[in-house]
This record gives structure tokens, sequence and C-alpha cells, in this order.
């Protein structure tokens, strides 16, 4: 390893190629990061005209709050839901594509299309095509003897924000997913076709221990993508509601912070969400990274 | 052009430039929450106040929908960058009351300027939102709207029933509803702002609080009473309802709006507000009524409660900005320009003299249901439970009452529990804003 290190000569150099990241990391990091962590030691009014110190009183109060908990098991739900969608409808389709002799780039274009799509939009096609009132998925679901409201039960609505946050991040995994087929040698597959083993135990025996790396890695970047990057998808589309049904942790931080203005409480739940990242990160770095064969 | 030069073009550019602002009008800020046509007709008001003299510049800017407008005043507030007026939601109220340091009260700011201001001229159920216990009014009432009742005419007769009679109970809001689904409609009746309709207008027609302290106009320490018996019994009756789709609950804001525009509800509630939208986009016949109360009650119906907006100043502008705000507010105020806002968005005439200027004008002959919403404002002087309602944490106590009727319409929870814990989380609610404003 040590053959391939570079060395700078001098400080000067090293430090001024890694000053704009580092003052991009500072501003946009630690600065709001620590503005965090100080607002959620207080408690003031909206308009920063009085406030005191209150310590840990602000997290205190979020363990007390039932609706605390159940955003928990929410984002729980959620996460696990969207991973596991993304994740099987993903591989089911990167395997169909890699057995596809003509037109394969054409697929792949298709199915890493929605990828472009802005989550807001993402989440606002799914609530046209399931609306209960002018939805043509509804519609359909109605002639099946299925009652879609998403509007009063909040199972639907929790299903509607995880179907199109799982779509969206579909195309994310199919890439992942094809790339790890193809790199896994033809010959291993091949040896296993002529030993008499079916396409379901290649499948099971060769391709997917093979893929395991991808999996891990893509098991953490969905659940990181299901907990911060849905935002755009709740909002647009259920606000949070039915009751609580789909306020996900970081929904509930931007609710009360700047719908309820209760800096304090949202202050402390961003750095239980700050808390949770670094667990996620210390997670894939000790555990998966290592697993990894790029 | 030597760099040189072009650096002393665009220097003294920029000192032409800034002595023709220094010379020209000063410049109001206003940030607003009214997009589309709405936003249209605001611009209208202050491009006619703009050519009207030439001392002050109004420059209206929309900031999204109320709570962007309430967050992005308050965050430029925090920054030093405030506009001079923000328009804020009335459950916004609460929260701009609080801030003492941060707003102008509009009664001191129109004697500071020497401004004409009577409050006795705007409707009382309107300034007693706006007014603090001694009567002085704090915001300036700009857009408010009352719900009324909206029924489909056609339907109505296709259901055998008068198409000139809107029910005035709930009982034959049912009965009516009823009908229209037995005639084949999806849906007999549905509302739209589901607290502020059939928990916070129902409790002030109904002449009960929904909360202590004269509905928390009295003081910072009040809390909420919505588990009463009537409002029980009425969300109740929604709950069962809802099982034949003789109600259909149709989501919060005004997001069950299309289900009757659509024709797939006979029957809607909505903010007078709406009126417009129905009118332009209703492939029916659509009348307007008074919002039902239950026939046993005493004392129903009382008076609606206004929902809307009102214009609030914030401190911390040079004292001369200040003049020209008080004299943007006194042109606001003249019957003709109240008038017009009014009859252009179907917002209420917030002044008496508005009102009668629009009836001798022939408004409300030409378009009749038009003055449903003032009449049912002004059916009684309002009492303590009726003058209209202040809450701390009011948007977040909104969402709650609103999860405790989707609670209990959707048959998860019974009425009386979904409302107790509706209850009891809105005082949590009000308990720490107490806290967080002392």
């Amino acid at each position: 390893m040590t053959g391939k290190r570079v060395h700078f000569r001098g400080v000067l150099l090293p430090l001024a190629l890694v000053a704009p990241q580092l003052a991009i990391t500072l501003v946009f990091f630690f600065w709001p990061a620590s503005q965090a962590i100080l607002q959620s030691l207080r408690q003031e009014d909206a308009f920063g005209l009085g406030g005191r110190f209150v310590g840990m009183a602000n997290f205190a109060a979020l363990w007390n709050d039932p609706y605390y908990v159940e955003s928990f098991l929410v984002t729980a739900v959620f996460s696990f839901g969207v991973a596991a969608l993304s994740l099987v409808v993903a591989l089911v389709l990167a395997v169909a594509v890699d057995r596809v002799a003509r037109s394969a780039t054409a697929y792949v274009t298709l199915i890493v299309w929605p990828y472009a799509v802005a989550p807001a939009l993402a989440g606002v096609l799914w609530w046209f095509m399931l609306n209960p009132t002018t939805g043509i998925v509804a519609f359909v679901l109605r002639g099946l003897g299925i009652q879609w409201n998403h509007l009063l039960d909040g199972r639907q609505a929790l299903l509607l924000v995880m179907l199109a946050a799982a779509w969206k991040q579909v195309s994310y995994n199919f890439i992942f997913f094809l790339a790890g087929l193809q790199s896994i040698p033809g010959s291993l597959i091949e040896a296993a076709a002529i030993d008499g083993a079916g396409p379901a135990k290649r499948f099971f025996s060769i391709v997917l221990p093979l893929l395991s790396p991808t999996v891990f890695f893509l098991i953490v970047v969905n659940i990181v993508y299901a907990f911060f990057d849905t935002f755009g998808i709740i909002h647009a589309t259920t606000e949070g509601g039915p009751g609580q049904a789909t306020t996900t942790l970081v929904y509930k931080v931007f609710r009360d912070g700047f719908i309820g203005l209760d800096l304090g409480s949202s202050a402390a739940q961003s750095v239980v969400l700050i808390v949770i990242v670094v667990a996620l990160t210390v997670l894939q770095f000790r555990y998966v990274e290592r697993r990894v064969h790029y | 052009m030597s760099v040189r030069g072009f650096t002393a073009g665009v220097a003294a550019a920029a000192l032409l430039f800034g002595a023709t602002t220094a010379n020209a009008a000063v410049e109001i800020q206003w940030w607003h929450a009214m997009g589309g046509e709405l936003g249209k007709k605001l611009e209208k008001i202050a491009n006619d106040f703009n050519a009207g003299q030439s001392e002050y510049k109004v420059l209206p800017v929309y900031k999204g929908t109320y709570p962007e407008t309430l967050t992005a005043a308050i965050a430029a507030f925090r920054a030093k960058q405030q506009p001079h007026i923000v328009q804020v939601f009335e459950v916004g109220t609460g929260t701009m009351m609080a801030a003492k340091g941060a707003v102008y009260p509009i009664y001191q700011l129109m004697k500071d300027a020497n401004e004409p201001f009577d409050p006795k001229a705007y409707l009382p159920a309107v300034t007693g939102y706006y007014s603090d216990t001694q009567g002085n009014m704090l915001s300036f009432p700009f857009n408010s709207s009352t719900p009324i009742l909206y029924y489909n005419k056609d339907a109505y007769k296709k259901a055998g029933l008068d198409p000139e009679a809107p029910p005035k109970t709930w009982e034959e809001v049912a009965a009516h509803a009823k009908k229209l689904r037995d005639s084949g409609m999806a849906c007999g009746f549905t509302t739209t702002w589901p607290s502020w309709i059939n928990i916070e207008n129902f409790s002030a027609l109904h002449n009960i609080p929904i909360g202590t302290k004269e509905n928390g106009l009295g003081g910072m320490d009040a809390r909420l009473t919505i588990a009463n018996d009537l409002t029980t019994r009425h969300v109740a009756n929604l709950a069962e309802w809802q099982k034949t789709k003789v109600y259909d609950y149709g989501g919060r804001g005004n997001a069950a709006l299309p289900k009757f525009i659509s024709g797939e509800c006979g029957i809607l509630m909505e903010s007078s507000g709406g009126r417009a939208n129905v009118l332009a986009n209703a492939k029916f016949e659509p009348g307007f009524g008074m919002l039902p109360v239950y026939q046993d009650v005493k004392g129903a119906p009382q008076n609606s409660i206004i929902g809307g907006a009102s214009l609030w100043v914030l401190r911390g502008k040079p004292d001369a900005d200040y003049k020209g705000v008080a004299k943007f507010f006194a042109y606001l105020s003249k019957p003709e320009v109240q008038a017009w806002w009014h009859q252009n968005t179907g917002y209420l005439p917030i002044t008496t003299a508005a009102y009668e200027l629009s009836e001798k004008e022939g408004y409300y002959a030409k378009n009749p249901g038009a003055d449903v919403s003032i009449k049912q404002m002004r059916l009684n002087p309002p009492t303590a439970n009726s003058k209209g309602l202040r809450f701390g944490n009011f948007v977040q106590i909104r969402d709650v009452i609103d999860e405790g009727i989707e609670a209990a319409v959707s048959g998860r929870t019974p009425a009386k529990e979904a409302l107790e814990a509706a209850q009891s989380r809105g005082n949590q609610l009000l308990d720490s804003f107490q806290k967080q404003n002392m």
C-alpha cells in the first residue's frame, strides 16, 4: 500500500488543496450542527426576543411525547418498507435485464429514468393516480372491491408514500445490481450450469452470495435515503397525515420547527437525527464498507 | 474600454442609481400569501396606492402559503431583514401577539402617524379577533372569510328536494344528504377545513366555548374545552354518517372542495372565499346557505367567526417608513377599496361602510348568495364564545384537532376518546407555548 502513497512537499500546498472542501464542511455542516446543538438546549419564542437555557428539558420532553415515539415507529416501518420494496424490485429487474440479449440499453434507460424525477413530483404522481376521487388506480381498486382513501386511512397513506419513495429508488438500486451482476464471471455460472444447477439454484447459490456486498451497501444507502431524502414526497402529498400516520422523524423536525415554531424541540430532534446518522455511518464503515469489492 | 474606465463607469452608475432612489419613493415591503388570481387583485391595490401618491412605494412580495409566509417573516426578523408588513393567517395571531417587541400595534402606529383610524368602522366580529383585551386593534384585518353552506341545486332537483330550501339544521343536512345518496350520488355532504368548520365555527354558532378565558382572548393561560357533550355528539354523528357516505371526509385544508365541484357530493361547507372558485368551475347551479345548527340547542345560531388573515407591522425599520405604512392602511380602509376587494375576491367586506356601499351599488341584488356570509356574521352581537379565538401554537393545535376528527371519522377511535386525546394534546401545546413566551 505504501508504494501507492503520494507525497506532497511542504504544508501549504496540501492545505490549500483541501481548504475548499474543509471550508464547505465547516460552513455547511459544522456550523449548522453546532447551532442545532446550542438551540436544542434552549427554549425561546419564535422571534428570538427572549429565551433561556433549559439544559436537557427539550430532550426529556421528547421522550415523554407519545407522538415522537410513534414517529420512530412510522420511520422504522417506512424505511424498512421502502428499502425492502425497492431492493427486491430492483434486483428482479436487474436480473431480467442481465438476461436480455438485445436492446438491453433501452430497458436500462427506461428503468433508470425515474431517478431523475424530483421527489415532490414522484409523490404527486402517485398521489394523482391514487386520489380517492379522481385517481385511476383508486378507480380500479374500487372495481376490485377495495375502498382506497388515504385521506382517512393511515395505513393506506403510509403505503402511498412508501410506493412513491420506493419507485424512485428502484432506479438507483437497479444500476448497482446490474453492475454487480455483470461483474460476476460468466465462467462460474457456466460451470454451475454444466454441473446441472437450474436457474434458481444458480441464482441463490452463486449470484446472490457474490452480490451480497452490493446488497449490504444498498441496504445502508436505502435506509439513509428513506430517512432523509423522502421529505419532499411526504410534504407534497400527505403532509404527515392523516393523524400522525406518515410523520417520519425528519418530517416532524420540519413540522415542529417551521410550522409549529417550536425551535427548541425541533433542534433537539435534529440532534437525535445527527446521532442516528453518525451511528449509520459507523455501521457502514465498520461492517459494510470492508466487504464491498468495487 | 480599460478595466479602470469600466470600474469608474460602474461606480458612477451606482452613484446615480443611489441618488435617484434616495429622491424617489420610500419603499415599503409587503410580504403576503395570496397566490394566483388573489395575488393579482392584491397587487392592483398596491399599484393603485402607488399611483395615487409619489412619497411611498408599496412592494408586494408573494412568499408562498400562509405558514411559509409567517416562517419567512420570522426568519427574516431574526436576521434583521424583515419586511414592513406581513400577512399572517388568523391562527398565527396568538404567535404574533405574544411577540411584543417584534410587532408594531396598528392602533399605536396610526396614532403615532396621525392618520385617522376608527376601529368602530369595522365589523365587531372582525375587530374582536385582532384586538387585545382592552379593545386596541393590534393588526389590520385584510382578508376575512367565514364558512358557509354550498349546495348543488341540480342534484337537489334530481333527488326530489326543494332547490330553493338549503338545510338549516344538522337534522335537515342528514336527511337531505341521505336523499342525495338515494338518488345515486356518491356522497351526501362534505366539509373543508375540518377543525375550523366542525369545531371552531360549530361552537361559536352554538354559543359554547372551545377554550377557557374567553376562547383565549383573555390570557395565555387559557386551555381547550373541545371535548364537551355537544362537539362529541357532532363528531360522533359525522363518524356515523361516514359509514353510509351521507358524509364523506375530504381531507384537511380545502382539499374537499373538488368533491363538491366535481358533483360527487351534493352539499359542501366551505369558506365564503371559495365562492368564486365554485361559481367558475361547477358545471351545475350552486346554491348558498348558512351553516346548520342542531335544532334543540337554545340560542343557536349565534354568529360565525372569521378566518383569513390580517396585516401585521414589524418593528425595526426607520421611523419615516412607518408614516408610509400608516398612509397605506388609511388607504386600505377606504370604503371603495374595501368594497372592490370584497366584490372581486369573495372575502368579507370588513367595514360596515364597505358593506353598505356594496349594497347601494346593487352588488347583492346582482349576486344572490354573496351576502350570506356577512349576514351569518351579523346574526347576533358576538358573545364571549363567538368573538373569536386566540391560542398559542394554534397552527399545530388545529392539526391535532383535525387528527382527532380523522381518528373518529375513520372509526378507529370513539368520538369522545378522540376529542379528549386532541384536547389533552392541544393543552400540552398551549402549556409549552406559555413557557416559551414567559
